[in-house]
């Protein structure tokens, strides 16, 4: 009877767990898919603990209050820091997936059949090599490490080996289950190739790198699911795996780059070399004051922001700038690169968090089809994303990328501390246009200063 | 479980895992990239379902390594769905519309 209860949660659970992702797929709906998502997870944690197999309950009880304690200050970091916590928590996961294979494993290595024995190679493997990447990407994006790649010699080769040695001794194991000898060797070997795997990633992969990191924390899951027989698991672990994947892939399409190229590529270090002869090309500067009467004569105006924004801290002072120029009936939008920060979506939960209205927040396509009707495109904090080299200079590394038309714009603004070229390396070609002005300074002082101009005096 | 039996259980796995994949492909590339964050840390509480797997081990009290291994599961799966599901709702409510600014 128990059981019986056990499965009927559990496939209500499934259900519940899909609509969650099908009401998050817009804002009104969202916040009812997470109810949902909580209602499945309570059905589905009270199914399995009715079981008469669960005979003691202190552990649990413990594992409850702590994982609760750890979880809760986790939920209330400032928004800057989602994509470490993102991090960590694919981290949590799969270490638990992880730990549940490797017990499983001591408690009946041989009475699995090949085929479970498969999945739990698998799951072990995967769990444990996204633990150990996982930490370490959480350690670049808290700047706990050096954030730059870091490359040696066959590098490529070695973490590819190790990779291998991992695959033929799970294989090892799955064709002689008795050969115990090999679990550690595999976990160790998973454990190993997790770290070297993040060690060549640079900050700006890190978008892929961790829609990656979760796509494979949803796989051990679901292997999971194939271990103990539990369907559940199949489902939310390949729901979890399906929406990494996407991700990835969107995160990989923004920047006109491959799988392979993101992991062994190790993008931006000596790449500097391209941009050949560089001429002594001038650029326009402009002050504070001069910036805010072209942004009071403007009817439009379109800000693009990319992580350096996010660095200075500068999202709430952008808001100011945005009241105050609704106040003079400025309408000002907010074009967001699908690789704009540090995790995909990170800029519009940054300027959700700072009051901007979500429908002020425009996808690239629908910015790139506004913008030679702005007046003013305003960067701040991004770069590459913005170089129109991506799309005529076959030469540059960041030839067909997408980017944000900003040269489009009838007057380009740029926010910038100095002329150093950005992430990839590469000379912006956007500074040197006619029409663009520089705006020297850090974003967030400078964004304050255009706020007391435009709402100091009220213009010239 | 005789071979054959065992063999169409292990297909019916897969298929489950198939269609599964397949809504989630379809329900997942309809999300808005605005939410693409809160997406990534709903399916992430989701995924930590792993605990009911690591309920089983921390309960069962077949040995103490199983037990610890269990527990330490079981805690790492409730920290991200407490923190995931928590932090979901709070991302969630900071996209408003202007006039639910104004207020």
């Amino acid at each position: 009877m128990n059981e019986l209860i056990r499965d009927v949660c559990y496939l209500a659970a499934a259900a519940s767990f899909i609509l969650a992702l099908k009401w998050l797929s817009a804002v009104p709906t969202a916040r009812r898919g997470v109810l949902i998502g909580v209602a499945g997870m309570v059905l589905a944690v009270s199914g399995t603990l009715i079981q008469k197999e669960i005979v003691e309950y202190k552990w649990i009880v413990i594992a409850f209050v702590l994982g609760t304690v750890v979880g809760v200050p986790l939920a209330n970091i400032p928004m800057t820091a989602v994509p470490q916590r993102t991090a960590l928590s694919h981290a949590f996961g799969a270490l638990a997936a992880a730990l549940v294979g490797t017990a499983e494993y001591y408690l009946k290595a041989t009475k699995f059949t090949h085929f479970e024995l498969s999945a739990l190679a698998l799951e072990v493997v995967l769990g444990f090599l996204t633990f150990t990447a996982s930490l370490m990407a959480f350690g670049k994006l808290q700047e706990l490490i050096p954030t730059r790649p870091i490359t040696y010699k066959n590098q490529n080769i070695v973490n590819l080996g190790v990779l291998a040695a991992a695959i033929i001794c799970s294989v090892l194991l799955v064709l002689d289950p008795t050969k115990s000898y090999l679990f550690p060797i595999i976990a160790g070997l998973a454990l190993t190739f997790g770290v070297m795997l993040i060690v060549p990633i640079g900050g700006a992969d890190m978008p892929t790198v961790i829609s990656l990191l979760n796509s494979y924390a949803g796989l051990a899951a679901s292997a999971m699911g194939f271990v103990l027989d539990n369907k559940l698991l199949i489902i939310a672990g390949a729901l979890d795996g399906a929406s990494g994947l996407i991700l990835s892939i969107i995160m990989c399409k923004a920047m006109n780059r491959s799988f392979t190229n993101v992991l062994f590529g190790a993008f931006g270090q000596v790449q500097t070399a391209s941009s050949g002869e560089v001429e002594q090309r001038t650029v326009r500067s402009a002050t504070a004051e001069e910036a805010a009467s072209f942004l009071e004569a403007a009817s439009s105006v379109m800000v693009i922001p990319g992580y350096g924004m996010a660095v200075a801290q500068a999202q709430h002072k952008v808001r100011e700038l945005f009241d105050v120029l609704q106040k003079k009936g400025v309408e000002m939008r907010f074009a967001i690169h699908p690789v704009a920060g540090r995790m995909p979506g990170h800029m519009n939960v940054l300027l959700a968090e700072a009051d901007i209205p979500y429908d002020k927040l425009l996808e690239m396509e629908d910015a790139n089809s506004d913008l030679p009707q702005v007046d003013v495109a305003l960067v701040i904090g991004a770069n590459d994303v913005t170089n129109p080299a991506a799309r005529h200079d076959k030469n540059s590394p960041i030839y067909g990328m997408p980017i944000i038309d900003v040269d489009k714009a009838r007057t380009v603004m740029v926010i910038k501390r100095s002329m150093n070229p950005g992430f990839a390396g590469v000379e912006n070609e956007l500074y040197f246009e006619p029409q663009t002005l520089m705006l020297f300074g850090d974003a967030k002082s400078f964004v304050s200063d255009l706020v007391k101009e435009l709402s100091g005096g009220g213009g010239h | 479980m005789d071979p054959a039996h065992q063999g169409s259980s292990i297909v019916l796995l897969l298929y489950i895992f198939m269609l599964a994949a397949f809504i989630g492909f379809e329900v997942i590339r309809r999300v808005s990239p605005l939410l693409h964050t809160p997406l990534m840390s709903l399916t992430n509480a989701i995924s930590a379902i792993a605990v009911v797997g690591a309920i089983g081990l921390a309960g069962k009290a077949e040995t103490t390594f199983s037990t610890i291994l269990g527990t330490v599961a079981v805690t790492a799966s409730m920290i991200n769905i407490v923190g995931g599901y928590l932090i979901t709702y709070r991302m969630l409510r900071m996209f408003k519309k202007k006039e639910q600014i104004k207020k």
